[in-house]
């Protein structure tokens, strides 16, 4: 028999708990692509005088979407990659815990 | 005009090598599973420079180019979302997707519904958008060998080009590909930075490019004389925050380059020249300056701006500048200005040229801009020609069209980004990795090498509008699509071989470009035919052998389909005809993965309603516009009356996506005991790490 407090793949709790965290991740990091890709038109909108300001020949606007956007991204991809993978290895460790424990109670 | 020796054999070198290594793959991969998916073994570095690689198509490479020329800012919208699509794969669908472990999307469908009903409407959706995708890919071909060889028909291109491609793809499969697009996107890598530093390097880097439109070179200097003296060339509307700008004057005109100096004088320190937003008008528009030095026989128009020095001594402020009668000059304070002697403006001259603490106002080479060719301010801003062009057919000011555009922008971002995660031929590489790891750090390097390669093509589309506004006249395969094979011929004006060279490297990455992404659209809708239509549905029992003969028959098929269909669009701009696929794949595969990942309340009732009707519609809007601009349609008159329906037509995505979402949940919801039974397991599939071994490995 497996004790109610470890972790059992197969339970609806152990699903439930790694989708949520999966997605809160997810989501997390869609929030500030978002934020970025979505404001820049708002903001072009609304301060069209600011985003015509000359930077190094370019307007704002044209530097932070022409050049500026890449690294930003790469930025949240690699901070989720490094969070799933740490995230999936925690998972893991749980689950192969939870596994000897059972085993042990058995014997 | 001939055949370019240079362009000619850097073309066919690159053709030669993509069929050489394809054949070598070919004898390489024998097996129906390495035809497949490469036996999931291929490593991280070659899986990204091949997913990379398959997905710089003509449209990144040729198309971003040209409509960064074409349309200014907002066509940089297309770059960035190409690339950024990618991180929304990444968050939400590539680790599910590949822990579920099946080849293809069809197969995705089949598994999580458990119903062969959905995996033919699947089947159908990838050849659907797949040849939507091809059709810019020929557009790419037929304009690409039209300029290699000028007075070829761009159907011919488009045949010529077709048929090598299904010739290899038949042959190889796709362990062959995964080599030659791994190879193909450093051709691309190269074939685009190349040319462009070396472009830059002799005509002006990429800031100094963009300051050209719709700024004076060091303006405020140079800004009323001559501004008003010459209402030859540059059409550019330039607005001044204060004071208005004063009335030409007939006599200074006359007089003009003498008079230079104590006009500008008079105006220097009491204001700057600024682009305005369109929709602050302060002052009056005035026209850019500019003396036109024609050279009849050539097509250029080289505008030299007056040389002008100025200086400051203390309270005092000295100008001189260069005219046809010698070196004139002023100087002034609070205000009043008197002229200088020559001898004494030849000093302040001579001080100004050799001193970089002064102002130096440099020659500056741009082509004059023909009539088609947007105005600079609106070229440059955001919300311009690309997302006014409806409002602007309703003859709806500027104050009032900007909304539409905000619409038209926000539209195009939603149809780029989600698209991205519905490419079916995208889609089946992540599959090609050992473990969910090693996909997750493919899709990190696969942002990279693109972000990397998208801050390119747009210099070309810059340096083009500066250099060679001839194309805003063209149409067709002659049109600003081919921007990036003919600018780097320019450099032959000064050194005289190295242009064709350049140019020639420039088609070999566009032979790369097109070539790749077919191979890979025709790999996989290809598979889609021979392991979904021939394997599951028309002959379960055919042997391995009998797979392998249908695989290679199903390619030509689908190859000669896809040149019969990319024969008919050439007035397209090949980047427009992908955002429209993308646009479809947004409002159908998009909404199916995502909501198929994680809601587990889906059926598969909602979810065929839901793709269906979102691509469908998406499709369907998208029609009636090109229709119209194809005048197939006569409903010009309609889109004038009503130019929220035409944006929302033109570019569905925002209501198409949310739709399709809102439709899938609806009708789940009703359908709701069809839920598959084991939808715990599944979800579980989906989701659970996969060293704890859930995964149903496919087949």
């Amino acid at each position: 028999m497996q004790p109610p407090e470890q972790p059992d793949i197969h339970s609806e709790l152990f699903l439930r708990s790694l989708m949520r965290r999966q997605l809160r991740l997810s989501i997390f990091c869609a929030a500030a692509f978002l934020l970025v890709l979505l404001g820049l038109p708002f903001v072009n909108y609304f301060w069209p005088d600011l985003m015509a300001e000359r930077v190094f020949g370019f307007t704002l606007t044209w530097l932070i979407l022409g050049i500026g956007f890449f690294p930003a991204v790469w930025l949240i991809a690699w901070f989720f990659i490094r969070r799933s993978i740490a995230l999936e290895e925690a998972e893991v460790a749980e689950v192969q815990e939870g596994d000897k424990g059972a085993m042990s109670d058995s014997l | 005009m001939s055949v370019d020796p240079y362009v000619l054999s850097f073309s066919l070198l690159t053709v030669v090598a993509t069929i050489l290594m394809g054949f070598w793959a070919a004898r390489k991969s024998k097996t129906a599973h390495d035809f497949y998916v490469a036996g999931r073994s291929v490593s991280v570095g070659w899986n990204a420079s091949a997913i990379s690689g398959e997905y710089l198509s003509a449209a990144s490479f040729m198309g971003v180019a040209g409509m960064v020329m074409s349309s200014g800012y907002d066509a940089l919208w297309y770059p960035v979302c190409y690339a950024c699509g990618y991180l929304f794969l990444l968050l939400f669908i590539a680790g599910p997707l590949r822990r579920f472990g099946a080849y293809t999307i069809p197969d995705f469908a089949e598994g999580r519904y458990d119903s062969p009903v959905f995996r033919k409407i699947a089947v159908v959706f990838v050849l659907f958008i797949g040849f939507f995708y091809t059709m810019p890919q020929m557009k790419g071909a037929g304009t690409t060998l039209a300029y290699i060889f000028p007075g070829l028909p761009y159907w011919a291109g488009v045949v010529l080009v077709g048929a090598v491609i299904t010739l290899n793809v038949a042959l190889g499969g796709m362990k062959g590909i995964t080599l030659v697009q791994a190879f193909q996107y450093w051709a691309k890598m190269f074939a685009i930075s190349v040319p462009i530093f070396v472009l830059m390097t002799v005509y002006g880097h990429y800031g100094k490019q963009v300051e050209l439109n719709g700024m004076l070179p060091s303006g405020d200097f140079v800004r009323n004389t001559v501004a008003q003296s010459s209402p030859v060339n540059s059409p550019d509307e330039v607005r001044l925050r204060k004071p208005p700008a004063r009335k030409p004057d007939p006599e200074l005109i006359q007089r003009y380059p003498s008079e230079l100096g104590t006009k500008t004088a008079e105006g220097l320190d009491r204001d700057r020249f600024e682009q305005k937003s369109p929709s602050r008008t302060i002052g009056q528009p005035i026209q850019a300056p500019g003396l036109s030095l024609d050279r009849s026989g050539s097509s250029f128009t080289t505008i030299f701006y007056p040389k002008g020095v100025q200086k400051q001594f203390g309270p005092f402020t000295a100008v001189a500048s260069l005219g046809p009668q010698g070196v004139t000059g002023s100087v002034s304070a609070a205000g009043i200005s008197l002229p200088l002697s020559k001898t004494l403006a030849g000093e302040v001259w001579k001080s100004g040229r050799y001193k970089s603490s002064t102002r130096n106002v440099d020659q500056i080479k741009r082509a004059s801009l023909p009539e088609k060719a947007p105005r600079d301010s609106t070229w440059l801003s955001p919300f311009g020609p690309l997302t006014t062009k409806a409002a602007k057919a309703a003859k709806l000011s500027l104050e009032a069209s900007k909304p539409y555009s905000l619409l038209y922008t926000y539209s195009l971002i939603i149809a780029l980004v989600c698209g991205t995660a519905g490419l079916p031929h995208i889609l089946v590489r992540f599959y090609t990795n050992p473990d969910g790891v090693a996909a997750k750090r493919t899709t990190m390097w696969v942002m990279v090498l693109i972000g990397v390669f998208y801050m390119f093509p747009p210099v070309f589309g810059v340096l083009g509008r500066n250099l060679l506004p001839d194309l805003y006249a063209g149409v067709g395969a002659k049109g600003t699509d081919k921007i990036v094979l003919e600018l780097p011929r320019l450099l032959n004006e000064k050194h005289a071989p190295l242009g064709s060279i350049l140019s020639g490297i420039t088609c070999a990455g566009a032979f790369a470009a097109f070539m790749s992404t077919f191979s890979g659209l025709l790999v996989s809708m290809t598979g889609a035919l021979a392991h979904d239509v021939y394997g599951k549905m028309l002959r379960p029992k055919s042997t391995p052998d009998e797979r392998m003969r249908a695989f290679k028959v199903c390619a030509v098929v689908v190859g000669g389909t896809a040149i019969l269909l990319g024969m008919q669009v050439e007035p397209f701009q090949i980047n427009f005809m992908v955002g429209q696929a993308f646009a479809i794949a947004a409002a159908s595969y998009f909404p199916l993965l995502f909501m198929s990942a994680w809601w587990r309340g889906m059926t598969m009732k909602g979810a065929a309603t839901g793709m269906l009707a979102g691509g469908l519609l998406a499709l369907a809007g998208i029609s009636l516009t090109s229709f119209t601009d194809l005048k197939w349609l006569p409903l010009d008159g309609f889109w004038i009356a009503h130019p929220l329906f035409r944006i929302l037509c033109e570019q569905p995505a925002i209501w198409a996506v949310p739709l399709a979402i809102a439709l899938m949940v609806l009708v789940s919801k009703l359908t709701k005991s069809e839920i598959p039974s084991d939808i715990r397991m599944k979800m579980l599939v989906l989701h659970a790490p996969e060293k704890l071994g859930l995964g149903s490995h496919g087949i």
